[in-house]
């Protein structure tokens, strides 16, 4: 009895976790305008979404673009600003080390729309006009903590050695720094750039305030004020189905990939 | 054999407010196994890294082939190191692991190839080289280290304590392995160790260290027979160290009995310390050889010998390691060759510090104000403070004691114990005393005003 009780809690929070998701990917293969209205199964959304059939299909489009290209740029150089910097604060002592970890953390625990708006102010302060270079500027700021925050366990983890060990062999700092601090460190540095991609992919409140006037969108910005102007644009729906699955796909990709290289 | 590969001048180094090394002088010669022995702290590590380029020394220079080394980066230098922990690279096999460093020097493919195979093959490693390093075992791995150290030819191998990691068994065998493989590879060997019996079985010539200064230079029967100081008796195998007094020549006194030694030159009535190692006591049962009688008061099995405590008539106790055991309780005869009997110079017979006069009866010393008798100073004096090792109290408390610190070396000396203790502020404290401490013991320092000896500055005196 206690086993089917667990069991059940288990579903119901799956279910409710999922529901949404679910539930967008339902009617998204349906025709009806009004959300929750299924008039029969049809794959017009998805036709219309990839033969660009359906209005404002062009600031659509770009907007994929645009989202795709700030989060590529933005968590390259944050992948490498984060592992950088990480290797710098591992090499800190005692208070100093705690210091620059707690610094570290505040920008992720600090609330999106306060760093939005902080950054914004920033920007009209120093003239800089917005546009793509301040939303990748904002996203490389609050992408690097959390790349710091995956390679710092991946340096504590190597042994102090190897860097001297490779230039004990001959490397010089930079050739130590690329063949064997890089190759050991990768791993983290590849989460750290996922988890970028990911956080910058699905950011609003940042991007909102920091693209300027000048129309740039992406994909969050799009939808929201795509939504304002009279009910989400149905095609939206196979959209996001689309980018779920994608997602999940990518996620399935990596979990079956580490079992794998765990249990060689 | 006798040219000289490296040599230290001078090389001081601190880390902050800790002297680590003090001074070092030292030269390696070409071909030689030399090992730096010292307990953890003892500065053997950093003097290390710096002849690997690693670190740089504050004052002096280091020498390779009579060239000044002491700028030139780690890179640049033709030695290479084993490190403690291997420093194995996890992200390549065996192969590019020890192919690492001939790739860097752009060897062509073919060669890099014989060069590895042979290694392997020196190491008994063949077979290994597609294997991933961190599914090989401790000494695999380690045998791997040591050949992507060798495979470069260096002039020079470092290696910090390479076999702190294995279980005993694997150290014995590499041991032998290592020494065999200094002789085939005919190349200097600089060693690091903290375990005295490593450095006896595979050096030529040891040099051991502590708190940063060395302490002895010698091949490892001369450090074993004639230490130079009770902190080298003491760390390197058993014995007995013991108060003595140099009467004359050849003729010391110590256990409250006089023997014959081979000793020399202390002059006439000197204070000394005396150490003579437990093997080196025999019983004997004819009335003419007995130099002293005992009771055995402990025997102990210990594999090869038997290890025995006794007591003895002046009421000392004393380590004998013998083949044949005597029962608790027997009375024994006992006698020492003069050979074995070593003689030490007395490091220090009292604690001697410099204070400062602070008002009338107060004087400063160890960051400490003392009460003490003052007559014949001013305030602000300059004064020397002498303090009898038995004059210094220990407590287990800090209530009512002038300053703390903590035991750091624990000597026995036959009928009581000689302490280093050192203060908060990093100095050092000699204390005689019954009381048993141990290592790392919190203690309270008492010292009364009446033990406290002032005098004028040694300086000054002449």
């Amino acid at each position: 009895m206690k086993k089917i009780l667990a069991k059940a809690y288990l579903w119901l929070i799956l279910l409710v976790l999922y529901l949404p998701i679910v539930f967008i990917a339902v009617f998204s293969f349906t025709e009806a305008k009004s959300l929750g209205n299924w008039t029969g199964f049809s794959l017009n959304l998805y036709k219309n979404l990839f033969t660009g059939s359906m209005q404002n299909s062009a600031g659509l489009i770009s907007a994929v673009e645009n989202t795709l290209l700030i989060a590529l740029v933005a968590s390259l150089i944050a992948t490498l600003l984060g592992t950088v910097a990480a290797i710098g604060i591992f090499n800190l002592k005692g208070r100093k080390k705690q210091t620059m970890q707690f610094l570290n953390n505040i920008p992720m625990i600090n609330p999106d729309i306060i760093t939005g708006v902080s950054l914004f102010l920033l920007f009209v302060f120093l003239h800089v006009s917005q546009g793509y270079l301040t939303v990748i500027l904002a996203h490389i700021t609050f992408c690097t903590p959390y790349v710091v925050l995956n390679v710092l366990p991946k340096l504590s983890q190597m042994n102090p050695n190897i860097y001297e060990a490779a230039l004990d062999l001959g490397a010089t700092p930079f050739q130590a720094l690329r063949k064997v601090l890089v190759p050991t460190l990768r791993p983290g540095m590849v989460s750290g750039f996922i988890l970028s991609f990911t956080m910058s992919l699905d950011d609003f409140a940042v991007t909102f305030f920091t693209r300027g006037t000048i129309g740039l969108d992406t994909l969050s910005t799009f939808i929201y004020t795509d939504a304002r102007k009279g009910g989400l644009t149905p095609e939206l729906k196979p959209l996001m189905t689309i980018i779920f699955l994608v997602i999940l796909a990518v996620l399935l990709f990596i979990n079956v990939r580490s079992t794998k290289t765990k249990t060689n | 054999m006798d040219e000289k590969i490296i040599e230290i001048q001078h090389v001081s180094k601190s880390f902050g407010d800790k002297n680590v090394l003090r001074d070092i002088n030292l030269y390696v010669k070409k071909g030689e196994f030399i090992t730096l022995l010292g307990p953890s702290g003892c500065g053997k590590t950093t003097l290390l890294r710096m002849i690997a380029g690693f670190l740089q020394p504050d004052e002096g220079a280091i020498l390779m082939d009579g060239k000044d080394i002491t700028g030139i980066p780690p890179h640049l230098r033709q030695l290479n190191t084993v490190f403690q922990r291997y420093a194995l690279f996890p992200h390549l096999d065996v192969y590019d692991n020890i192919a690492f460093g001939l790739k860097l020097k752009k060897t062509p493919e073919d060669e890099i190839d014989k060069k590895v195979r042979k290694v392997l093959k020196l190491v008994s490693m063949s077979d290994y080289e597609d294997r991933d390093v961190e599914s090989l075992s401790g000494g695999q791995q380690q045998r791997i280290a040591i050949a992507r150290a060798i495979v470069n030819q260096p002039q020079i191998l470092l290696l910090d304590e390479p076999l702190a990691a294995l279980d005993l068994k694997m150290r014995k065998d590499m041991q032998i392995e290592l020494k065999e493989m200094h002789r085939k590879l005919g190349i200097t060997f600089i060693y690091v160790t903290h375990d005295q019996e490593e450095a006896l079985t595979l050096s030529d010539t040891i040099v051991v260290m502590n708190e940063g200064r060395i302490q002895q230079i010698g091949t490892p029967i001369d450090i074993y027979n004639e230490p130079v100081n009770c902190f080298v008796a003491d760390f390197i195998g058993e014995s007995n160290i013991l108060k003595g007094r140099m009467l004359h020549d050849r003729r010391v006194a110590f256990i409250k009995h006089e023997f014959d030694c081979v000793d020399e030159g202390f002059g006439e009535d000197v204070p000394v310390d005396v150490v003579v190692r437990p093997e080196d006591i025999y019983f004997t049962t004819d009335p003419a050889k007995c130099q002293f009688r005992a009771k055995v008061n402990s025997c102990t099995f210990k594999g090869v010998h038997y290890e025995m405590w006794v007591d003895t008539d002046t009421g000392y106790e004393l380590m004998i390691q013998d083949y044949d055991p005597y029962p608790v309780g027997t009375e024994v005869m006992l006698y020492i060759d003069p050979d074995d009997i070593q003689v030490m110079k007395k490091e220090r017979v009292a604690n001697v510090f410099e204070a400062r006069v602070t008002g009338a009866g107060k004087v400063s010393f160890l960051d400490t104000e003392f009460a003490c008798d003052t007559e014949g100073f001013a305030e602000g004096d300059t004064v020397q403070a002498t303090v009898s090792f038995e004059k210094v109290d220990l407590l287990d408390h800090e209530e009512t004691a002038d300053l703390t610190g903590h035991v750091s070396v624990i000597l026995y000396m036959g009928d009581h114990y000689h302490l280093t203790v050192k203060t908060e502020t990093g100095e050092n404290i000699w204390v005689d005393t019954n009381d048993i401490w141990d290592k790392g013991d919190f203690v309270g320092i008492k010292i009364l005003p009446e033990d406290i000896r002032l005098s004028k500055p040694a300086a000054q005196h002449e």
